[in-house]
């Protein structure tokens, strides 16, 4: 049984303190009024993605949405909940045992999941900067990365961003004023990170069977691969993520696609040196190169990597992040970007992940 | 024997299993490979510096003992590959290391 994304729904990021409730009810409602022919009594599933402590979340937005599911129930695996929430419902859908199923992500700026405080690897520093440090100290070490080429990272994401009306900080900047920012660690300033905060996203998944009575153009959930190598930070290597090059071979695999073929990719820069580490571990440039793409990519305002700006120019709100990136390359495939529009997309890729990369998702969808 | 207890005492000891001789990480109170009952001693000295960085003058990194890599604040001057002892060690919410390169 294929697997459509057929409706889908942004909030715009903020740093506001709205109740998580509200977040998860705002998104669904736009989803709601975004998706045709859509009925509360349509949705065979409702899964919540968020690492909010409040309990029973996804019977509560059930209710609060009008909508009585056979399958409601919450998603949290910190960073990546999102796109566990959408393999949770692609597996309910594949299976037989649903045929429609709403995926509603929402996190709040200050949220238990930023932080693995059962990680005792870390010993006392326990916040990502402390790992996000490592890996830049490591990549510069093992392959001449220079802080221009991470604050070009930054730039990039930064531009993207302007053209999402959603994005939590949608404000441009230079290299020069990124090089100058505040500085956090010895290798990471303040515009290196991405920032943890409040928002919303949701998307529809059908199956075959009914997705054209929601949507005219239905994109395709074509490869996943997903890899959990660890919990702990410490135990993996420190310049390449194993979690996803291993998740984005089965999605390649699954998908029958190679890098070369994708045309639109959605990835999780949680610090400049991610994204470095991911488009080399996605193939997508060689082992070590993609310091050189990136002011390529820059310089010649092609928007190919993370159009909508990224977790550094979005924002982050964890348990929407994975969510939000499925929604925009499904707009992307659908040619419904407007400014960020990637021309004559046809496939995309979405890799999301964890707790100082341990665990990584990689979505491979087509229209 | 508890990691946690123990590191109060300024110990750092790690689980080895009883069955399969494994030196177990994260602790645990059983072997990951195994499931067989754990030994607790302490970790043999020296550590290996594996990476490091520092903030507002605090060198801190990964050192590896016995193939158990833990993070914890750095004194002197790291280099790739370089001897560290621990110095001090206990648990306060969560694990605290200080380490000396040689």
């Amino acid at each position: 049984m294929r697997v459509a994304v057929a409706g889908y729904s942004n909030t715009k990021f903020s740093l506001d303190e709205t109740p998580i409730e509200n977040l998860l009810v705002s998104a669904t409602k736009q989803l709601f009024h975004n998706t045709k022919n859509l009925e509360q009594k349509d949705i065979d599933a409702v899964l919540v993605s968020t690492n909010n402590v409040k309990r029973y979340l996804a019977p509560v937005l059930s209710e609060l949405a009008g909508i009585a599911p056979k399958i409601s129930h919450s998603v949290e695996n910190m960073c990546n909940s999102g796109t566990n929430a959408i393999v949770s419902g692609f597996s309910y859908i594949a299976s037989g045992m649903a045929d429609v199923v709403l995926i509603t992500g929402a996190e709040q700026a200050e949220n238990p999941g930023q932080i693995l405080d059962w990680d005792s690897s870390r010993g006392e520093f326990q916040h990502p900067i402390f790992w996000g440090t490592i890996f830049t100290k490591s990549h510069k070490r093992k392959f001449g990365t220079t802080d221009e080429e991470l604050a070009y990272v930054s730039a990039l994401n930064h531009k993207n961003a302007q053209d999402n009306p959603y994005a939590y900080n949608p404000k441009q900047y230079t290299i020069q004023e990124i090089s100058e920012s505040k500085r956090i660690t010895e290798d990471l300033r303040l515009l290196d990170c991405s920032r943890s905060c409040t928002g919303s996203s949701a998307i529809l998944l059908a199956s075959e069977n009914v997705a054209k009575k929601y949507t005219d153009s239905p994109v395709w959930i074509e490869g996943i691969g997903q890899k959990t190598t660890s919990a702990g930070f410490t135990k993996n290597d420190l310049t390449s993520i194993e979690s996803t090059i291993q998740a984005a071979n089965q999605a390649y695999s699954m998908a029958r696609i190679r890098p070369n073929n994708i045309d639109v990719v959605e990835i999780h820069d949680a610090f400049s040196v991610c994204e470095l580490m991911i488009l080399e571990d996605l193939g997508i440039v060689p082992k070590g190169k993609a310091a050189k793409l990136v002011p390529e990519l820059y310089n010649t305002n092609n928007k190919k990597i993370n159009p909508r700006g990224g977790l550094m120019g979005a924002g982050h709100p964890l348990g929407a992040t994975g969510v939000a990136q499925i929604a925009e390359i499904t707009s992307q495939l659908q040619g419904l970007s407007q400014k960020r529009q990637v021309e004559n997309a046809k496939i995309g890729l979405v890799q999301n992940m964890s707790a100082a990369a341990t665990s990584s998702t990689v979505l491979v969808l087509k229209n | 024997m508890n990691f946690e207890s123990e590191l109060k005492q300024g110990r750092f000891v790690v689980g080895k299993c009883t069955k399969c001789h494994n030196t177990n990480w994260p602790p645990s109170e059983y072997c990951s490979k195994c499931f067989g009952e754990l030994s607790y001693s302490p970790v043999k000295e020296p550590g290996i510096v594996i990476e490091w960085s520092s903030k507002d003058g605090q060198t801190f990194g990964i050192v590896e003992f016995e193939g158990i890599r833990v993070m914890g604040a750095i004194q002197g001057t790291p280099k790739q590959g370089q001897k560290a002892k621990i110095t001090n060690c206990t648990f306060d919410g969560s694990p605290k290391f200080t380490f000396s390169v040689f």
